[in-house]
């Protein structure tokens, strides 16, 4: 059995027949089926199984594009689910991209931060306020609410606020550190909800506490889009420039230094790493990919208001970050994913079901007792559970493996990066080990 | 000709005086050791030239410009590099990386350059850990390069520790206690290795150190510190036979017997 296991580890066609089939099992059933969760999930963890094949990354990139751009919603859409599906896959995308973002910042650099959901909130308002008549309240200038185009637009303006947003917390709160600095950002992901919620006097800025109504939906070419089956795709998008970006910066000199400055502070700065600057580069890269979220969020749901940003949204995209593995980029994206299905499908699934048994007489349970309601009690045992038995996460962080031959062989380019005084590159060659 | 000089250091925390008055100048493409008993200030002392600490008063000149007063980040970039007496590797990152790290203020890429993936990142990026795997070929530690640093045994921990501070291209490294914990051969091999890279390197040596056959073979001038104090400075030989010295280490009275 064992020997078996370990062709199968090593036979890339032997991978790609069982993922073939895999995939034409479950998107067959999904097609088939009027509404069923299982296949639906089942399909997509196809993507996990596709993560531990041996194929080219190119490869794994491009079936996962196919299975997601075209399999996925496709397979959905005979059902009378297809919408619920593709809310679920949407809201699914936008978590995994914030789990990312807090990945940076916990994970890489090693900043705990438990008000992470504020930079989300600041990007969902500044849609939210200019995309609706709220704005014409306090803009001396210019017609509000703004067209759906202009949301293309503010993706990138809510990118670069929560990043702003980012610097300006960062400033202050970095004077301190660990448990501190766990509650400072605490306090302060609180601040700005509390902020939202009374910024309706003296000038109705947020509308305070009734939230911002019927967000204008984003439009290109003339088309409105008004439908998780639309949104799905902006999602992707971007969720596929926060994947490639954070991959960029983590095997770069910036997340080389994110992590040494999370491993030992003195030595990062001994080594000419400047504490401050990386510190706040974490915090403003992590948190502009929230923001963007934000935005899509707030055009996605066209109504925004500061119940969506509580503490314990923040600490579910925390529990996402530890549940998957702090600083792996897939075990990140798997948390994510695993999270929220938890959350908005596996967990009601089984409170109706519940239900229709106690309906049916053959058990009762007391309505407080739904898994629905249990949310937070599962997912505190969920983090004690993996605190005991995976303290590194469902995919624990793996370092970038470096090839010994490519690096033996060839010249350094003398003009790349280091002094031309230095001698020592003709000294290393001759020297004996 | 000097390359640093310390005038008049002197660092108090609250009452507590760790360095009094310490002045020292040190020959470029030297190796000087610091020594004394614990508790003289040494680390301390070293701190303050790597502007960890700041000295409540004094100057620090590297080649004629003063350095006290700035971030240790900018002291690194300034041209002074350093190793910890306590070990501070980056211990979840692989043994290549640490020296990567090292390599942070030479490396030119920026944000957009990173972002965008451009070449001549690429190109820096591949130049750089060709350097870094010769620095490590350097140490001895090439068959390493994938490993985790916690990993690593304490002697190459230590050496690990030089490669990455040999990575910044330092003018100055500061070695404090390179050899503590090691047994006789790895000193040895150490010993080599600082003799060696001094040349190779073009570096100047400021290192502190317990061991005395060790301070002895491959210093050319040592700096005696005790309770913060300067006591004695001058090449091994003198420093040897000074009764000042050898009271510090062995106590009142140990000069008549010894």
């Amino acid at each position: 059995m064992k020997s078996l296991w370990n062709k199968y580890k090593q036979n890339k066609l032997a991978q790609g027949i069982f993922l073939l089939i895999y995939i034409g099992i479950t998107s067959l059933s999904l097609f088939m089926a009027q509404r069923s969760v299982t296949a639906f999930l089942l399909l997509l963890s196809s993507l996990l199984l596709l993560y531990f094949t041996n194929f080219k990354n190119l490869t794994k990139w491009l079936i996962a594009g196919i299975v997601l751009v075209f399999l996925l919603p496709f397979t959905a859409s005979n059902g009378d689910a297809f919408q619920s599906y593709m809310e679920v896959a949407t809201l699914v995308g936008i978590y995994i991209s914030m789990a990312l973002g807090l990945n940076i910042v916990v994970g890489m650099a090693g900043l705990l931060d438990l008000g992470f959901v504020a930079f989300f909130a600041v990007g969902a308002y500044t849609y939210g306020i200019f995309s609706t008549a709220q704005a014409a309240n306090f803009m001396p200038f210019g017609t509000f609410p703004l067209s759906g185009e202009s949301f293309w637009i503010f993706i990138l303006i809510g990118c670069f606020v929560a990043a702003l947003f980012g610097i300006l917390l960062g400033i202050p709160v970095l004077r301190v550190k660990g448990d501190y600095l766990a509650i400072v950002t605490l306090g302060f992901g609180e601040i700005i909800r509390i902020i939202f919620n009374n910024l309706d006097r003296p000038i109705n800025i947020t509308n305070g506490a009734m939230g911002i109504p019927s967000v204008t939906p984003p439009r290109l070419f003339g088309v409105d889009f008004l439908f998780p089956s639309q949104f799905y795709y902006i999602v992707l998008v971007i969720l596929l420039f926060t994947i490639f970006t954070v991959r960029r910066f983590e095997h770069s000199k910036i997340g080389r230094s994110w992590k040494a400055v999370r491993e030992n502070e003195i030595a990062a700065q001994s080594m000419g790493v400047p504490l401050v600057r990386t510190k706040l580069m974490a915090f403003a890269i992590g948190a502009s990919f929230s923001g963007m979220m934000g935005v899509v969020f707030a055009a996605k749901q066209a109504f925004v208001d500061p119940t969506s940003f509580t503490l314990l949204e923040s600490i579910t995209i925390l529990v996402m970050v530890l549940l998957g593995g702090m600083g792996s980029v897939p075990g990140v994206v798997l948390g994510a994913a695993v999270m929220t299905i938890l959350n908005l499908q596996v967990l009601t699934e089984v409170s109706n079901w519940l239900n229709q048994l106690s309906l049916s007489g053959v058990l009762s349970i007391p309505d407080a007792l739904s898994p629905a309601k249990m949310q937070r009690l599962i997912f505190g045992l969920l983090l004690i559970l993996f605190a005991l038995y995976r303290p590194k996460g469902l995919l624990p962080a793996k370092n970038r493996v470096y090839d010994e031959n490519v690096l033996k062989e060839g010249s350094i380019d003398p003009d790349l990066g280091f002094t031309p005084e230095q001698t020592q590159n003709e000294n290393l060659d001759t020297k004996e080990v | 000709m000097s390359i640093l000089e310390v005038r008049n250091l002197t660092k108090k925390f609250g009452g507590l005086i760790a360095n009094q008055d310490v002045s020292m100048t040190v020959e470029k493409n030297s190796i000087t050791a610091v020594i004394g008993p614990n508790g003289a200030g040494k680390t301390t002392f070293f701190n303050m030239i790597t502007g960890v600490y700041q000295p409540t008063s004094g100057a620090i000149l590297l080649e004629n410009e003063k350095i006290n007063g700035l971030k240790p980040h900018e002291v690194s970039k300034k041209g002074i590099s350093r190793t910890f007496q306590n070990i501070r590797l980056f211990n979840e990152m692989s043994v290549i990386e640490n020296v990567l790290v090292g390599m942070h203020t030479h490396l030119k890429a920026g944000l957009i350059g990173i972002l965008f993936n451009l070449p001549a990142i690429r190109r820096e990026e591949k130049s750089s850990e060709k350097k870094a795997y010769q620095l490590l070929e350097y140490v001895g530690l090439a068959h390493l390069l994938n490993e985790k640093a916690c990993n690593l045994s304490y002697g190459a921990q230590r050496r690990l520790e030089i490669a990455r501070a040999l990575a910044a291209q330092p003018k100055v490294i500061l070695l404090d206690e390179p050899a503590a914990g090691m047994n006789p051969k790895e000193t040895n091999d150490l010993t080599q290795l600082v003799k060696r890279m001094r040349h190779e390197f073009n570096l100047t040596v400021i290192l502190i150190e317990h061991d005395m056959k060790l301070v002895m073979e491959i210093s050319e001038y040592i700096i005696v510190l005790d309770h913060g104090e300067k006591i004695a400075e001058g090449k091994p030989e003198n420093i040897r036979n000074n009764p000042k010295v050898i009271e510090a280490y062995l106590g009142s009275g140990a000069v008549h017997v010894g």
